[in-house]
């Protein structure tokens, strides 16, 4: 009961078809303005933001820089405290595990926590093949589910839906899965959390197993930490008998303090809220509290190839704020679904790319699908330079290519421009050839653009990608270098 | 202080007014700047592009060009920027160290424009006439790359006659980004068409920014919809006097 990104087109084509979706637009961009306007109102409260991101960084740093000794520690202090470690090297051993714990409490559902882990891992996917239901708890994720869709967002994950579309969901296809919508279902935001309050109260109440993330695994304690905001993922870590958690790796942490800073920056940069409103902590398992058997996966699954990227390595740090989606001008016009992945926007850019390889086509396309205006980076609380990785990752498309037998027109054009920039004498004859193409342009050119210049008219090829919406002076016919030898520079 | 233009690629072949106005303006504040013949790109299209080999020969005829000069003045802010953070990476994917010791030389003394008019020559106004609604931009690799912050802005304030109206969501990408104009060229366009739509609300009859790449998008889109809006690099606006209207 949910869509899947395999088999997505590349970026460019997907973004083309979002971009004709006018209700996506709209929805999007006041979306995408509300959060980032709050974002940005309660950072600027903020003094010393900038030590904090900096404070962030080092944390995750230092984790990361050890991780083998700090995961080591991890699975010493959780099955100290109670709680069964498994490894999983790939998706497809993590949701074996998952389905073994299940199918050893005899159990045909699972509630499940709002969690980046187990989406990208195709989880609920992998269930459902065993014939066990796995039930999505976050409201928005629920949704999402309910709606046959797919997430578009980290953080709201329905953010491509408005509160019209979604009573439209909830109405449609609650009952298929339990209790109904009420008859007098409205679209106020109120009313639908109620509905969707007394459809999900069944599930928690019935549920013996329970799914979740974390946002970080203390070493040294063996704490896991989940920070949501509506309390149904307190729900699920709370009731049910059993609880499994699917932890990547790179959200280890050292210490209980290194918490301190990292749960100052996440609410303020994922939220906009000052202060995050259920921060959910355990440590294995508690005697007659919570859950009685507590299981932790450790998610590989492409981490440790991109850990030894070094310039990628710096996504390794990111905490699924989302600061850097809300602010991206691209993911604001062409939403989560044209990136192909649970993973969207500038940190879904560089990070498909580092956990999976720049083999296909589609993973390939996703460090181009940025202007690389960096607004991404100057949000990212943990300071994930995210152009300078952008730039990196198209390094490594292209060096992907430098065998093939059949170069791509776009290296062939690179190459030619890198051989007439490597002399000036090559670059002015370029020029002058293009200042006799921009005579024989402007004679044959109807427009005149604002303050008085020719254009070129509709160009053929390649080009016609800029000239089919926008204007293009025609190449002036006195290039500034020859201006400069006619004229020594002004002077004569 | 021996001061070189960088006039960039696309200003030598395609916006050779702008180089012109940067001369005639150091030359009226009583700097001389020579124009190295040798120079052609910063190499920037290839790097953003991910051709860093291809970037290697390119970044070599930079600093050959360049070398030897206390300041390198460039009418970019996308160019300042490639000089400053990206050569040094082409110059570690080439191995050689006598590259990477030549880019830590050219870069720190590369300058886009209102750096160069504002932290060394120290002035803001340089004695400009422009009586015209303007409105400006700031390119994202003036503002996030570099941090020229207020420098631009200051200098146009100080322009005679001018009527500078703030762009509402200036500080967003108007999408032009190189070669992902071409590479996700929808995305690009409905990007640019929301920057026209906010410049043609301020009713400004021209639009000012630091780099000519992202005036060609906007412009391309401004003039394709008969707007009536303008686009003009900086240099020109400064560059402008009661005498010699740009």
């Amino acid at each position: 009961m949910s869509g899947t990104f395999v088999g997505m087109p590349a970026f460019p084509t997907a973004a083309r078809e979002a971009l004709g979706d006018t209700q996506l637009r709209r929805n999007l961009a006041h979306a995408t303005h509300t959060i980032r306007d709050k974002r940005a109102a309660v950072v600027a409260e903020v003094e010393d933001w900038e030590d904090l991101r900096l404070a962030g960084a080092a944390v995750k740093e230092a984790a990361l820089r050890d991780l083998a000794t700090h995961l080591e520690t991890l699975e010493e202090s959780l099955t100290r405290a109670g709680a069964t470690v498994h490894w999983a090297r790939d998706a497809e051993e993590a949701c074996a595990i998952v389905a073994e714990v299940a199918r050893s409490h005899g159990v045909d559902e699972v509630v499940k926590v709002k969690s980046m882990a187990t989406g990208e891992i195709g989880l609920n996917e992998a269930l459902e093949a065993e014939g066990i239901l796995a039930w999505e708890t976050d409201l928005a994720e629920l949704i999402v589910q309910l709606g046959d869709d797919l997430p578009s967002h980290i953080l709201v994950p329905a953010i491509h839906r408005n509160r019209a579309e979604v009573r439209e969901i909830f109405r449609r296809r609650m009952g298929d899965v339990g209790r109904p919508a009420p008859d007098d279902l409205t679209d106020e935001p109120a009313v639908l959390a109620g509905a969707a309050r007394e459809h999900l109260r069944e599930k928690f109440l019935r549920a013996k197993v329970a799914v979740s993330g974390a946002n970080f695994a203390v070493a040294d304690t063996g704490t896991l930490v989940v920070v949501e905001s509506e309390g149904n993922g307190r729900m699920c870590l709370t009731l049910p008998e059993v609880l499994v958690s699917v932890v990547g790796i790179e959200k280890v942490v050292a210490t209980w303090s290194d918490l301190d800073p990292m749960l100052r920056l996440l609410p303020r940069s994922s939220t906009g809220e000052r202060m995050n409103p259920y921060t959910s902590t355990w440590s294995g398992v508690t005697p007659g509290d919570g859950p009685q058997e507590v299981h932790v996966v450790l998610l590989d699954n492409g981490r440790t190839r991109a850990l030894a990227d070094d310039v990628g390595r710096q996504a390794l740090r990111c905490i699924r704020c989302s600061a850097c989606l809300n602010v991206c001008p691209v993911y604001e016009r062409v939403g989560g679904h044209a990136y192909g992945s649970v993973y969207p926007g500038p940190i879904g850019a560089i990070l498909n790319p580092l956990l999976n390889g720049v083999a296909d086509e589609q993973t390939a396309s996703l460090p181009y699908a940025s202007s690389l205006c960096g607004a991404c980076f100057e949000v990212c609380p943990v300071r994930i330079d995210i152009p300078s990785v952008l730039v990196d990752q198209r390094a490594a498309v292209v060096d992907s290519h430098r065998g093939d037998r059949v170069p791509k027109a776009e290296a062939v054009a690179m190459k030619t421009a890198a051989w007439a920039f490597s002399d000036s004498r090559r670059l002015a004859w370029a020029e002058k050839a293009s200042g006799l193409a921009g005579r024989v342009l402007g004679r044959f050119s109807r427009t005149t653009l604002p303050g008085g210049r020719t254009a070129a008219g509709r160009l053929p090829g390649p080009a016609a990608g800029w000239t089919g919406a926008r204007d293009l002076p025609a190449p002036p016919t006195e290039s500034f270098r020859e201006w400069w030898d006619r004229t020594d520079g002004g002077r004569t | 202080m021996r001061v070189a233009l960088q006039v960039t690629c696309v200003n030598d072949a395609m916006f050779p007014d702008t180089g012109k106005a940067v001369v005639r303006l150091l030359r009226r504040l009583g700097v001389e700047v020579d124009f190295p013949q040798a120079q052609t790109c910063c190499g920037q299209p290839m790097v953003n592009t991910g051709y860093l080999d291809e970037a290697v020969p390119v970044v070599r005829t930079f600093v050959d060009a360049f070398a030897g000069y206390d300041a390198i003045v460039t009418p970019s802010g996308s160019c300042a920027g490639s000089a400053r953070h990206q050569h040094s990476i082409v110059a570690d994917r080439s191995g050689d160290p006598a590259l990477v010791a030549a880019v830590a030389e050219t870069g720190p003394r590369t300058y886009e424009l209102s750096e160069f008019l504002v932290d060394v020559l120290g002035v803001t106004d340089v004695g400009a006439y422009f009586p015209h609604r303007v409105t400006y931009h700031p390119t994202c690799h003036s503002l996030r790359m570099l941090g020229v912050g207020d420098r631009p802005t200051r200098l146009l304030e100080a322009v005679r006659g001018i009527e500078l109206v703030d762009l509402p969501n200036a500080t967003e990408c108007c999408g032009f980004g190189g070669t992902f104009a071409l590479k996700n060229a929808d995305t690009s366009i409905a990007m640019g068409a929301d920057k026209a739509r906010h410049v043609r609300d301020t009713g400004a009859e021209v639009l000012v920014a630091g780099d000519n790449s992202c005036l060609m998008h906007v412009g391309g889109l401004l003039s394709r919809q008969r707007a009536g809006v303008r686009v003009m690099h900086l240099a020109e606006v400064l560059a402008s006097t009661e005498e010699n209207d740009a």
